[in-house]
């Protein structure tokens, strides 16, 4: 009940920071060591022993991180210097740790890492320092230090079921919204929800309904173009999981269990995740461990809207007008390339789509984080001039493409590339492949809708618009920090 | 003479245990941390994959296969020439081999004594690179404590005694006594410190390799 009315003063977003609720700075609390010690406990594992005790130290690591490289490669930064000093400690310490010491840990273990797993290739071990850390995120987040912006978004999800707490009549009203207004584009264009036994069950980023609708109805036109058997749920359509990144893991089995649960309830082919990173992660490879599914898989194959898309414009599914003429560049989000696999996938795309290409460099599974993963976004204007300072990385590497456009199927990398094109005026666009696609597909005969009373329709073209200026401002009040 | 009951001491019971030690040793680590991932590690076993395992493997097992060890391309080059030195010189010592002879009537292929001397020499040569390496770049002295010191010097201390024993520099008897000791308390450590990484390189490269091979389709290296 006190719930509920927390829920009515608060802004339904990550990025806006209301002053965190039931924070007395006063009191000094006490550290639950044998809440800490269970955690360690669970998480000592035989690599965890491994890692922490075959470490040697030999420094490679260092030059993987863009914390470090874009703080004038302060060895405080390394890799393992976080890790020797964060989760190395806590166990060293069996978890016997002062307050003080755990709140210095925020610090390093959210605002100096994405557990973008960088590190991890160029560790001559192959040290899994993400996974390390993402411990010492759990041990935290126990004693309630974490990050307010992440810490909202797991109190979202425990009162709604997804992060920006919005109800699912709002998410399926927003779906006939928009399969309303993309209809008049295009004839026949639906957005089945709940459609028994479809090939795809399509899962969104809730900033996507919440801020950017036409994100949905870009991705129903593709969709519906390309003749798909397609659905969304109308519970478990959030993909993301942003208590992962918290260090909640009974709380990030929550939206995970209710993506499967719709998935397997539907009996669909296969879920596809939108252009987000994270939720593919979280989707594909970490949600069967947070459930506990044996085996580690997802009882339903996961694909990453890029595998999707590819697959689309190679079999000929949507006609472009023409390529694309303007330079791109291709952000590769850790965790649809590095962390997914799926580098030369997104790359396909780019080449089937566009005719100017360029690649950043370093590139594929070695890009550089853009400095917006692993919660960081979320995590809002606290730390949003260190997401600037170390973004710069990130922002070289575009420069120095000559790109006007840069491709990112990711909301993250979107928000961040974004941030870094003002901070750093890059003077480039940020679009998805959605926007891509739409701009330039090619309307069969058959779909294009009988035609209409002029007036009518640029009365709805007006309102369209409108519709989306709100929505961008709406949006970009958010993050306007 | 103390020193020759000493050697026979250090050559006979002590070099025993040491090895039961360092083979046991590695072996009883080995087992307890493959019973622990069986009951912890579940995505290390859920996408066990051999050829992942041997991908991930080779490409830190040769130099310059890794875009890491390229970045340092001095650093990777001394790092597997010390490696492959410090097996390879002590298993095909003369010396040693005649020892085995010995003891078993059994010997591996020896090197030359001239080139096993300039070998000893480079294997010196690396470990001063190292200490160098570990004082200058600041990265990598931040993350050096005191222990990491005394492992390397210990790891080197064999290879150091065995050159002067050999160029019967100082007291002969005390020094081929020294560098027994020290290789056979070297062995004592292995198992039980970061040293133990040579087994356990090949375990964590294979693990890091399901990780991110099998399960998310991705080169680790």
């Amino acid at each position: 009940m006190s719930d509920q009315s927390q829920n009515a003063g608060q802004e339904a977003t990550p990025a806006a920071a209301p002053p965190a609720p039931a924070e007395a700075p006063e009191a000094p609390k006490p550290v639950d060591v044998g809440k800490i010690k269970a955690i360690l406990e669970a998480n000592d594992s035989a690599r965890m022993r491994m890692w922490l005790s075959i470490c040697s130290r030999c420094g490679l690591c260092a030059e993987s991180c863009f914390f470090y490289l874009a703080n004038n490669k302060d060895p405080k930064l390394s890799p393992a210097y976080k890790a020797i000093n964060s989760i190395g400690k806590l166990y060293r310490a069996k978890g016997e740790v002062s307050r003080e010491f755990l709140e210095s840990l925020e610090d390093v273990i959210w605002g100096q890492c994405t557990t973008c797993k960088r590190c991890s290739m160029y560790c001559p071990f192959g040290i899994d320092i993400a996974s390390m850390i993402a411990v010492a995120r759990a041990v935290c987040y126990s004693q309630g230090i974490v990050p307010d912006g992440l810490a909202r978004t797991t109190d979202n999800i425990l009162r709604t079921g997804n992060q920006m707490e919005m109800p699912d009549e709002e998410w399926i009203e927003t779906c006939n919204w928009m399969a309303e207004e993309y209809g008049e584009e295009i004839y026949g264009l639906e957005i089945p929800v709940d459609k028994q036994g479809a090939d795809y069950m399509y899962t969104v980023n809730p900033r996507e309904p919440m801020y950017y609708p036409q994100d949905v109805g870009m991705a129903a036109e593709i969709f519906h173009l390309a003749g798909l058997d397609w659905t969304v749920p109308s519970t478990g359509w959030d993909a993301t999981n942003l208590a992962m990144f918290a260090g909640n893991k009974a709380v990030a089995a929550i939206p995970v269990k209710n993506m499967y649960d719709a998935a397997v309830k539907l009996g669909v082919g296969a879920i596809v995740i939108t252009e987000c990173g994270h939720a593919f992660r979280s989707a594909k490879f970490e949600g069967p461990y947070f459930l506990g599914i044996p085996g580690g898989k997802p009882p339903v194959p996961v694909i990453h809207s890029v595998e999707l898309f590819r697959d689309i414009m190679r079999d000929g599914k949507i006609k472009l007008k023409h390529k694309f003429k303007h330079k791109v560049t291709y952000q590769d989000p850790c965790n649809v390339s590095r962390n997914g696999g799926l580098w030369d996938v997104g790359r396909e795309l780019v080449n089937l789509l566009c005719e100017d290409f360029v690649d950043m460099s370093p590139n594929r599974e070695l890009n550089h984080c853009c400095g917006g993963g692993g919660g960081y976004i979320p995590m809002g204007p606290p730390f949003k001039k260190r997401r600037m300072i170390s973004g710069k990385v990130k922002a070289d590497q575009i420069k120095a493409t000559g790109a006007d456009y840069v491709i990112v199927p990711c909301h993250n990398c979107f928000d961040q590339i974004n941030d870094l094109n003002k901070e750093y005026e890059l003077g480039v666009k940020v679009v998805s492949f959605k926007e891509i696609i739409t701009e330039l597909m090619v309307i069969p005969e058959s779909m294009i809708p009988p035609e209409e009373d002029e007036e009518e329709a640029l009365a709805q073209e007006e309102a369209m618009e409108e519709v989306s200026e709100e929505a961008n401002k709406e949006a970009s009040e958010v993050e306007g920090n | 003479m103390a020193m020759d009951k000493l050697y026979e001491f250090l050559i006979g019971p002590a070099l025993w245990v040491a090895v039961i030690v360092f083979v046991g040793g590695l072996a009883v680590r080995l087992a307890w941390l493959y019973g622990l991932s069986r009951e912890r590690d579940k995505p290390w076993h859920d996408f066990e994959d051999p050829k992942w395992a041997w991908r991930s493997i080779i490409h830190w097992v040769l130099p310059w296969l890794s875009v890491s060890s390229r970045r340092q391309p001095v650093f990777t080059g001394a790092v597997w020439v010390f490696h492959i030195l410090w097996i390879g010189v002590p298993l095909f010592l003369e010396a040693h081999n005649l020892l085995f002879e010995e003891a078993w009537g059994w010997s591996l292929p020896s090197l030359p004594a001239g080139l096993a001397d300039w070998l000893t020499l480079v294997v010196i040569a690396c470990v001063l690179f190292f200490l160098v390496r570990r004082l200058t770049r600041p990265e990598v002295r931040v993350l050096t404590s005191a222990w990491d010191y005394f492992l390397i010097l210990l790891a080197l201390s064999p290879f150091a005694t065995g050159w002067l024993a050999y160029h019967q520099v100082g007291p002969y008897g005390l020094m081929l006594n020294l560098h027994i000791f020290l290789a056979e308390v070297l062995l004592v450590i292995i198992p039980f410190s970061k040293l133990g990484h040579l087994v356990l390189f090949f375990v964590s490269r294979a693990s890091i390799g399901y990780d991110f091979g099998t399960r998310r389709g991705a080169r680790v290296w």
